[in-house]
Formats: C-alpha cells, structure tokens, sequence
C-alpha cells in the first residue's frame, strides 16, 4: 500500500516537473525574438532615420519616415472610424441585450472577429480601390477600421454592462434624458475600460499588414494624401525584409524595432489602466 | 423656491427644454440602432462582394475547383488543392506543436500558480506572444529561424530548402499558443472547488485530480480553445507568406509536402493579387478567399458557441 | 380637492401580460407623508415608479389609466419634464461616482445642460444638503467624489440631489432597507422636517416604519390597494381583514 502511494506521488511530481517545464520554455522563443529585434533594430534608430524617406538601392542611409507618418495617418483615420461606430454599437448591445438584432449583430462581431485580415484587403480593394482607380490611405484606413470594430464593440459593451443599474435609474429620475444619461454618465463611469478595449485595438492594427497590401499599397515617399497609396510600418517592414538588399534589411530591422516598441507601450499602458480601475476586458 | 428668478419662467424653460430633448432621445436610439445594422451589413457586403467576385471563377471551374492540383495562371488552369493542402499542414502542424505548450500553460497557470509575480509574469509573457505583430514573427523567421532549419534538415537527409512548410509551421505553432492557453487558463479556474477537495479528501495525488477531475470539466472548453487557436492558424497571412516559399505545385511525397515549399490559400493571395492581370486569375483567387472566409468563421463561431455553452451551464 | 397633489384614478400597470397594479384609486394631500407598505410582490414598488413614469422605461412594461399631477395626468405630459418635477430616492444610495458632492447635489442641472450661474449654485447645493442635513459634515469637502461617505451620508446626499430640483413630491423606495440603524434613524428624522416644504411617499417594507413615520398608510397586497387611512387607525383598528392578518404578522 505505501509502496503504491509514493509511486503515485512520484508520478505526480514529475508530472508538475513537465507541465513546469513546458509552460516555461515557452518563454524562450519570446525571448530570443525580441531580443534579436531589439540587437538588429535599435542601432539603426536616430534622428536622420526617423526623418528621411528610404533612400535609393545601392546609397545608405535613409530611414522610415514615410511609413512613421503613414502609420500615423491611417491609424488615425481609422480610429475616427471605429471609435464612434464601435461605441454606439456598444452601447446599443449592452443596453439591448435581449433583441433579435442584439443577436444578429452580435453574431456579426463575432463573426468579424474570425475573418481572416487578408480577406478584409480583398474586399476593401473592391469597395473603394476599384472605384477610385487607385490605391489609397482612405482605403487602409477602412480596412483597419473593420478590424478595429470587434475589439471596440465589445470591451464596450462588456465594461457598460458590469455597471450597476442603480446609476442609470438615478440619473433618468432626475428628468435626464436617455441619451444624456448615456453620454454624461454611462460612458465616463465606463471610460477606463472603453480606452483600454480602444488601446488594444489600435495595438493590433499598427502591426497589420495583409489588409494594406493592396489598399494602401505603399509609397516610397512622404505623402499626406488620403487618395494615393501610403507607406505604413508593417508594410515597409514587409517589402524591404523581402528585398535582396542589405540596406534596406537594415531599415527594416530599424522599423520593426520601433513597431515592436509601440506594441509594448500601449499594451504596458492598457495593462496599468485595467490595475488602476481594476476593468476586466 | 431656492433660485431668484420666478418659478413659473423656470417651468416654462424647463418644459421647454424637456421636449426638445425627447426628439433628441429618439434621434440617439435610432443612431444605436443604425450602428448595430451597420455590422451586419459589413458582414453582409463581405460575404456578397467575396461571392460576386469569385462568380466568374465558380461558374467556369465549378466544384472541381476544390481539387484542382494544378495552379498555372499562365495557362490559365486553376485548382485549389495545393493551397488546401499546404494551408491544413501548416495549421495542423503548428497545433499539435503548439497544443502541448497551450495545455501546460493552462494547467500551470490555472491550477498549479494562479496567483503571485511569478504567475503574473507568465501571463503577461503569453499576452505578449499574441500582441507581436506576425509581420515581425515572420521576418524574424526568415532571418534566424530558416538558417536553422536549414542545418536541420541537412541533418536529416532532406532538401534543405529552409522555407517551407515546416518553418511556416514552427512559426506560426509559437504564435497562436495564446489563444489555446488562455481560454484554458480560464476554463481550469472555474472548476468548482467542491469537486477538486472531494477527488483530495480521497487521497488522490495533484496529478490524479488534473488528471481525473479537471481535465474531463473542462474537456469542452479546451476543444474550444484548439478551435480558436485553429482559427487563428488558418487566416494567418504575413508570417507564413514569408517562410512559406509560395510554391504552387503540389508536393510528390509526405517529406517533401512537409519540408519543402509550398503555398497556403492566404499566402497565394497575397503574393498573387496584385499580379492577377484577367478576370478569370483574379475570381479564382478571390474564390479561395471565399472559401478561407467561410472554413475560419465556422470554426470560430463553433468554438465560440462551446465557450458560451460551457460558461452558461 | 385644491390641497390635492397626486390622484390615481383606475391606475393598472402590467409587466407583458401580468397585471401588476390592479385598479387602484387614491389621493394624496400637500405636505403629507405617505407610507405604502405590502408583502413581497405586491405591487407597491411597480405602483411607485408609475408615479413618475420610470415604470415605462421597462422593456415590455406598460400601464393603463391616470395619475394626476397638481390636476394634470403625467401620462399625457412629456415624460422626462414629468420625472424633473419629481424627486426619487432609490434602496440602495447611488451617487454618481464620475462626479463631486457639489456636482452631484447639481448633477440634474448639470446632466440636463442647464445654465446656472455659479451663484445660484452655491445656493442651490447648500440649501439643498442643510434640508438633507448634510451640509455641516460635508461643507469642507464639496469638490471631493463622495466616496468616503456611509450609507446613510451617501443616501442623503441623493435626497439633496432630488431635492436640488426644487420638487412638490418626493418618492422613496424602501430607501432606508440597505443602511444600518444609526443611518436609518437619521433618514427616518429627516421625513419630519421635509414635509414641510414637499409631499412625501415612502414604500416601505418595514412595518414599524410605516408607522413611525407616516401620517396616512396605504396597503396593498397581490397588486390591489386594499386599505388607505390614517396611519394610527391602521395600526391599531384596520378595517379589512387582510390588514389585519398583515400588520399581525400572518404574512410578511
């Protein structure tokens, strides 16, 4: 019988020891990649690379500044999309939960989620690209907004419906209209975790790629214009890491440094939001 | 009573102001409402665009098309199977790869340390996994991990190409093991504890209650998980288009389907879009993304639907 | 009646098909306090909330019959000027946490967008939390969010809130049940000295209360009001039997 019992507990133990061992040697490859981007990227940051557009094959130098700026572009446009759309459906589906088009919608979010983003390139490229004539900032940033909406739409929803009922009730008693209430009370008591569902969308999109491929396309220069083709940080990254050239490996290098460090920042950031007011996402 | 100004003006603005704000009121509601249709009418274009465009090639190669094996644009024969081919073997490699790591994460994480730095730290470092950008893991990929691979198969008697399969599956396996781990970490959490002292007071070892207790509650919501990191593994462009190796032609032995080049329904997309120059090019590939479109949101939405069974009962 | 402040007449409201609030006729007089006490279930809260049309924001909640305001029935007036002219304090204090003890005894000006001079303000908050009296434990910390406040402080605090927009008649649901005795007694205190200036109806699920605080008591049981009279004759000589098994204890 005591015989028994200790092999059971060895089994256990070496037991522990594996799932110990595996959890943790997950780490390493994390570890080894961005230490290797940090090795090859950070050296090639300074102020000429962040303020130059790539320069020709065959000369050195140049930098990334189109993409920087392009980033920043269609980011932006593509929250001025999302942010508004993904709130008010927010909104609609935590105070709504029980209607047919709560269902419909919601399952469309869920749906969204799931969608392949190169499948959202095609077929922003058949909304606006097609039409237009030519490849755009207008049409990345419409195809990063779509993918912004999941992550929007519910870390909304999911923040207003873990607000007690009690402070709608109290502000409509006082003769506040409903969308008053809504916008005055509702959504700043929920304001911490709203920003941070936000945050982590534009997290996820300033890394995309395949919805800019043939959207916004790319562009060797500096460009403000949101009807021609824009540069973007994972898009350069993209093109010169698959070019032959040792020059524009390096830039790459150099932007994926600096796209790795935005990355960080904004997930440190939401991080420290959801502790500060204690928000489950 | 308290304010200076007479009472009845205060009324009269007061009523005022209450009945412009009711018109106010609905023009809100509507505006919610309109939000929520918007959604479904994204869905709804994207499904109607993908099947609009890929008509042409639907009618003209018809269901054949699913297991074509020769993808020649220039002769203007299309088939899918290679890409049906290269993108199951990818994702299905880096699941079973990746589904070990995903569990031992879950179990450590839900069972053996789910609170302190130590834990904290852990699930942050898997947080992080999910938040790099797979445009990163893939170039990181093509630099350090293809040479390796490449050494190893000159080890093992292969063609050592380097790209391929294999490193598009090793890459993509390390990527989408976030997602498996921590729906489990979730799932292992909520096991009542009722259960677990039961299966203790029995004197069963730590490994017999995981083993006996846990893993059988949470056996459908794990399922989901894989699901989910399925999913991911299925639609993921940028890492695989690089390490992939976009080769079109089917592969003539298991070793070389697994360690040599080859091509997956996004990877083709991606690579050939912006060279489809005819019609007949361009709808086929759209048709393959119509096909990507509708395996990845049927299996995130089974794995979503476990998940909310299982979280109801 | 020219002292008449709220009538219902042939007042019913219905969740869906259930019929909730049966038929009920009552009058209430300026400056009275109100109790309306029942069982579990029985109507009171749902008939209470009728009285300033929150029972209609509900899905699937709707009403038949009037309920007359000063003479005009509040359902045929525009419901968010309806629910401005009367005060509710709800069971459990709330607050709003987004905003300072000085903004929230505003807070139904300042949600509505309603301009008032910094002046009048002042004026408004500090009457308002000396009838809740309030004002001499929170003068210092006007501009902090009342976080630090019991239950019982949080709770008159929503009573000046409700005061703060100058109403005839103020609702109260079961609004001292979720604080301790202390707070309770304070709250109950503060009955006294409101009815001077408003009308006061208090749903009640305490029995002692109702009779501690009340002028006239109206009983309901399973939807209907049965009984309506002055507290004192309630308490001690109720004229039907259900009261009786009621205040006795039979049912609770």
């Amino acid at each position: 019988m005591e015989a028994r019992i200790g092999i059971r507990n060895t089994k256990s133990v070496i037991f522990k020891g594996i799932i110990v061992f595996f959890a943790f040697l997950i780490t390493l490859p994390l570890i080894i990649i961005l230490l290797y981007i940090i090795k090859q990227g950070a050296g090639q940051v300074n102020w000429h690379f962040l303020t130059n557009v790539p320069a020709p094959v065959g000369e050195a130098g140049g930098g990334i500044s189109n993409a920087l700026l392009g980033s920043f572009i269609m980011v932006l446009i593509a929250s001025v999309i999302a942010i508004p759309v993904g709130m008010m459906a927010g909104i609609y589906l935590s105070e709504n939960p029980k209607t047919k088009l709560a269902y419909y919608s919601g399952l469309c979010v869920d749906i969204l989620q799931g969608v392949p983003s190169i499948v959202v390139g095609i077929v922003v490229y058949f909304w606006i690209v097609k039409p237009l004539g030519t490849f755009s900032a207008l049409s990345g940033s419409v195809a990063l907004s779509i993918m912004m909406l999941p992550i929007v739409i519910r870390s909304t929803e999911q923040t207003l419906r873990l607000l007690p009922a009690s402070l709608k009730e109290a502000a409509l008693s006082l003769g506040v209209p409903y969308h008053r209430v809504i916008l005055k009370v509702i959504v700043p008591c929920g304001f911490a975790g709203i920003l941070s569902g936000i945050m982590l969308s534009i997290a996820r999109i300033i890394g995309e790629t395949a919805p800019l491929l043939f959207t916004a396309f790319g562009n060797p220069y500096l460009s403000t214009s949101v009807t021609k083709p824009m540069e973007s940080l994972p898009h350069l990254i993209f093109t010169y890491a698959t070019s032959p050239y040792d020059d524009w490996h390096n830039l790459a290098w150099g932007a994926s440094f600096i796209l790795l460090m935005f990355v960080l920042v904004l997930n440190i950031i939401t991080k420290l939001l959801t502790r500060k007011w204690k928000v489950q996402l | 009573m308290f304010v200076k100004e007479n009472p009845k003006f205060v009324e009269n603005k007061r009523l005022k102001l209450s009945n412009s704000q009711l018109k106010w009121e609905t023009i809100f509601r509507r505006i919610l409402i309109a939000m929520s249709v918007l959604l479904v009418l994204i869905i709804l274009g994207v499904l109607a665009t993908l099947i609009l465009e890929s008509l042409p090639s639907i009618k003209s190669l018809g269901i054949g098309f699913l297991w074509g094996k020769v993808w020649d644009p220039v002769s203007n024969v299309y088939g899918a199977y290679p890409f049906l081919v290269g993108t199951l073997l990818t994702s299905f490699i880096a699941l079973i790869i990746s589904v070990p790591f995903s569990y031992a994460i879950a179990i450590y994480l839900g069972e053996y340390n789910p609170k302190g730095w130590l834990s904290d730290l852990l699930k942050n470092a898997i947080e992080l996994i999910a938040a790099v950008p797979s445009i990163i893991y893939g170039f990181w990929g093509l630099f350090v991990l293809v040479p390796i691979v490449r050494t190893f198969e000159m080890k093992i008697g292969v063609a050592p190409y380097g790209i391929g399969v294999f490193s598009s599956s090793l890459i993509l396996a390390v990527m989408i093991i976030p997602y498996a781990a921590s729906l489990g970490i979730t799932l292992i959490r909520m096991v009542p504890s009722p259960l677990k002292e039961g299966a203790y007071a029995l004197g069963a070892t730590r490994f017999e209650v995981i083993r006996s207790v846990i893993m059988p509650y949470t056996r459908s919501g794990l399922f989901a998980g894989v699901l989910l990191s399925l999913g991911r593994a299925l639609g993921e462009t940028m890492a695989v288009t690089m390490l992939i190796g976009n080769t079109s032609a089917v592969a003539n032995t298991i070793k070389d389907a697994i360690f040599g080049p080859g091509n997956t329904m996004a990877s083709v997309i991606a690579n050939e879009f912006t060279e489809a120059d005819h019609t007949q090019y361009l709808s086929a590939l759209i048709e393959l993304g119509l096909v990507l479109f509708f395996v990845t949101v049927i299996i995130n939405l089974i794995g979503k639907r476990i998940i909310t069974r299982f979280t109801n009962e | 009646m020219e002292s008449t402040i709220v009538k219902a007449e042939n007042y019913n409201s219905y969740f869906g098909d259930n019929h909730v609030v049966k038929d009920v006729n009552i009058s209430i007089n300026k400056n009275e306090v109100i109790a309306v006490m029942g069982p579990s279930g029985c109507g009171k809260t749902t008939f209470l909330r009728g009285i300033n049309r929150m029972h209609e924001l509900i899905p699937n909640a709707t009403s038949k019959g009037k309920i007359l305001l000063d003479g005009e029935n509040v359902y045929d007036m525009n419901a968010i000027y309806v629910r401005s002219k009367i005060g509710m304090v709800f069971q459990r204090p709330n607050p709003f946490p987004n905003l300072s003890i000085y903004e929230n005894v505003v807070a139904g000006y300042l949600l509505n967008g309603l301009k008032i001079s910094k002046a009048d303000k002042d004026v408004i908050v500090e009457k308002s939390l000396t009838s809740a009296a309030l004002w001499k434990e929170v003068k210092d910390s006007l501009h902090k969010k009342g976080t630090f406040l019991s239950g019982g402080q949080q709770q008159r605090l929503c009573i000046a809130r409700a005061i703060a927009m100058q109403p005839e008649l103020i609702l109260f649901d079961e609004p001292t049940s979720a604080l301790d005795p202390i707070s309770t007694s304070s709250v109950e205190a503060l009955f006294h000295e409101l009815k001077t200036n408003y009308t006061l109806i208090i749903v009640t699920h305490n029995m002692q209360q109702a009779a501690r605080v009340s002028d006239r008591t109206a009983f309901f049981y399973m939807g209907e009001l049965v009984e309506f009279d002055d507290t004192k004759k309630m308490f001690t000589n109720p004229a039907d039997q259900r009261t009786q098994n009621y205040i006795t204890g039979r049912f609770s």
